[in-house]
């Protein structure tokens, strides 16, 4: 490793170079050297060799082009962890001496620099912003993200990666550049090469109506519901599935090119850029349902029973069912108040308030 | 340059270890060296069919569907996700069972994409279910005195489903090795409930021609064939039934010599991989399953 910046930094030179305050420019068969620390004329080859061997500059333009990987979107990426662009070399250089953060979902990523001008890199749980490292169990193989972004804390499979369910207690240790890209890309994939493709102004949206008209098989079905008026139902799916209490992709889909949807597509820093197979999936089950018309039902509840059954969908919507304490009958989704509920107002085939469930319209 | 190969499976929104061969089979192949990155992609999960090749640094890339039979999967849904233009399913010029490969391009990222046909209908899919039948007997000459079934859906989900069983039953039949070679179906004659009735062999490998354990082969099947009352009890290999003892294989994607096959799907098409298939045949035979049963 040791001189390999020196040997690229040669015979790249005939080209010039210009990169992050680092300048090189051919004179003849003669070079200039300059950075903001040193300005240099008229050196061969041996000269240029002696000012680059331990010069910053020179160190950060062999990383950025020899070790970082060079596929755009991941170079920008990697830039864009230590805000390359918009701060000059000498000052990241300090930034990263401390410690560079930013955030990816829920990814906490730490750029760091050693002293060949090397990044490395750490990643832990946003929650676990300020565990004790010997807390938190080292993984050094990308791919033990995977593992990790399997199941939540509480063991359940995660089918959608950017759900805001990332388990804690965890952490990736001074990794290379190489290594980083993959292990983020394993907890959320894709989220790079989208990411990028948004800055560059390329993101390649698929709205919901094509998405739809694209299915076919067994959900071929959901083209059905875009029959009727409106795009409501659009707005439901996108309210029940895509806020970011449930996925933190920041939704740039909406029903069609024309049609923004009126819910709010969150803050995520990584775009989504069509409708996942997870809400097709539930589209495809909603549709079903979707198709049935409303009924009238006369059902007996006291004020409190009324609002105890919202409060037990707002429970299950919100996820918070499983936090409510056992004995703490003072909520609506209670276990002991929910049975109090069915004991007291279903009969028994299971009708809330003894009316039956009328399938066939009142026919 | 290198070329990267992509692999495209099923996955799953509801079973967590739907994927694991998948990744198991893709990990050996990495281990290779032979492409320059392997990516896993998935229907139900992600990186999506749809953006998987964007990930993918390589110009040019190798797409095999880890997939059994040819068909709605192979020859609508995956051209279409990955945006293979120009993709007709007669490149392939098959005739359920005989896909080869064709060279497109995607729509979206320009990579130039060798879509192979599936695993599941490839020739060398055959010794997979040989040595599925080996790994769970733990006998690597088995096959005298010994029923072999290679078990898989019927046509009532795709009519290429039950050629692909078909065929590497009578490729395997073909070979002598086993006494007896039958194919069984879930939901049509000849049907796996019946198995017994279709061997005179005491002995009987069931094979489940499936990418990975599930529903399908951790509960229908083993219930179906009387192996246990309920599929929670588990059940033991072999387990007696009828007077025949039935040795119950679990999906053969779970055997680590798929990878071969995928890397076969790949050097048909073109790629380099010669060496990889050495090291893999070498690595993989007569190794544990990719997933637990
Ligand atoms: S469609 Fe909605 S839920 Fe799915 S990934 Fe995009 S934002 Fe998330």
């Amino acid at each position: 490793m040791h001189g390999d910046h020196v040997d690229a930094l040669v015979a790249t030179a005939p080209d010039g170079i210009a990169f992050d305050d680092l300048r090189v420019d051919r004179e003849g068969d003669r070079y200039a050297f300059e950075t903001p620390e040193e300005t240099h004329g008229a050196l061969n080859e041996d000269d240029l060799r002696a000012v680059a061997a331990d010069s910053p500059f020179v160190r950060n333009w062999y990383f950025w082009h020899a070790v970082a990987p060079q596929k755009a979107d991941r170079w920008a990426f990697l830039r864009w962890l230590e805000d390359a662009e918009e701060t000059a070399l000498e000052r990241r250089l300090e930034n990263l001496a401390d410690g560079v953060v930013s955030e990816w979902g829920q990814l906490r990523v730490t750029a760091t620099v050693d002293d060949g001008g090397e990044r490395r890199y750490h990643v832990r749980h946003v929650d676990d912003a300020r565990a004790d490292p010997a807390a938190l169990t080292a993984h050094e193989d990308p791919r033990a993200a995977r593992d990790l972004a399997k199941h939540d804390e509480r063991g359940r499979y995660r089918p959608l990666k950017s759900a805001p369910t990332l388990r804690t207690g965890w952490r990736f240790a001074d990794r290379s550049a190489a290594d980083l890209v993959e292990t983020v890309e394993t907890f959320y994939p894709a989220s790079v090469a989208n990411w990028h493709r948004e800055r560059e102004g390329e993101l390649d949206v698929t709205h919901w109506h094509e998405t739809v008209e694209r299915q076919t098989g067994i959900y071929g079905v959901v083209q059905t519901w875009d029959r009727g008026e409106g795009y409501e139902h659009v707005n439901w799916v996108a309210e029940a599935c895509c806020a970011d209490s449930q996925c933190l992709k920041r939704r740039e889909w909406h029903y069609d090119d024309e049609t923004e949807l009126d819910v709010d597509g969150g803050d995520g820093v990584v775009p989504c850029r069509e409708p996942c197979s997870v809400v097709i999936a539930a589209a495809r089950q909603w549709t079903k349902l979707e198709s049935e018309e409303s009924r009238t039902y006369e059902f007996e509840l006291t004020p409190s029973e009324k609002e105890q059954v919202e409060g037990i969908v707002d429970a299950v919507a919100d996820g918070s069912v499983g936090d409510i304490r056992e004995a703490d009958v003072y909520e609506d989704a209670n276990r002991y108040r929910a049975r109090f509920l069915r004991a007291k107002r279903f009969d028994g085939e299971g009708n809330l308030s003894g009316a039956p469930t009328d399938r066939d319209g009142g026919e | 340059m290198a070329p990267a190969l992509v692999i495209a499976a099923h996955g799953s929104h509801l079973n967590a270890e739907s994927s694991t061969p998948t990744y198991t089979h893709a990990d050996t192949i990495r281990a290779t060296g032979a492409f320059a990155e392997v990516r896993e992609s998935f229907w139900k999960e992600e990186p999506s069919f749809r953006e998987a090749l964007r990930t993918v640094d390589a110009d040019e890339v190798y797409l095999v569907p880890l997939f059994i039979s040819e068909g709605y999967f192979t020859e609508q849904v995956i051209p279409r996700e990955f945006r293979l233009g120009g993709w007709d399913p007669d490149l392939w010029s098959s005739d359920g069972t005989s896909a080869t490969h064709a060279t497109l391009t995607a729509d979206d990222t320009g990579q130039t994409v060798h879509y192979c046909g599936p695993v599941g209908t490839h020739d060398a899919m055959s010794d997979v279910i040989v040595q599925r039948a080996e790994s769970v007997t733990g006998d690597p000459d088995i096959g005298e005195g010994v029923g072999l079934a290679v078990v898989g859906h019927g046509t009532e989900r795709n009519e290429n489903s039950a050629k692909a069983i078909e065929y590497h039953a009578g490729r395997i039949r073909d070979r002598g090795r086993f006494d007896e070679v039958q194919a069984l179906f879930m939901d049509e004659d000849p049907e796996v409930d019946d198995v017994t009735e279709y061997f005179e062999s005491d002995d009987i490998v069931v094979v489940p021609l499936f990418i990975a354990d599930g529903f399908h082969t951790q509960e229908d099947i083993p219930e179906d064939m009387g192996l246990t009352d309920d599929y929670r009890l588990g059940y033991d290999v072999p387990t007696a039934v009828d007077g025949h003892d039935i040795w119950y294989a679990g999906a053969v994607g779970t055997e680590p010599l798929m990878a071969d096959v995928v890397l076969e799907r790949a050097a048909d098409a073109g790629a380099d991989v010669e060496a990889a298939i050495e090291q893999v045949r070498e690595r993989t035979s007569g190794a544990n399953p990719a997933a637990g049963d």
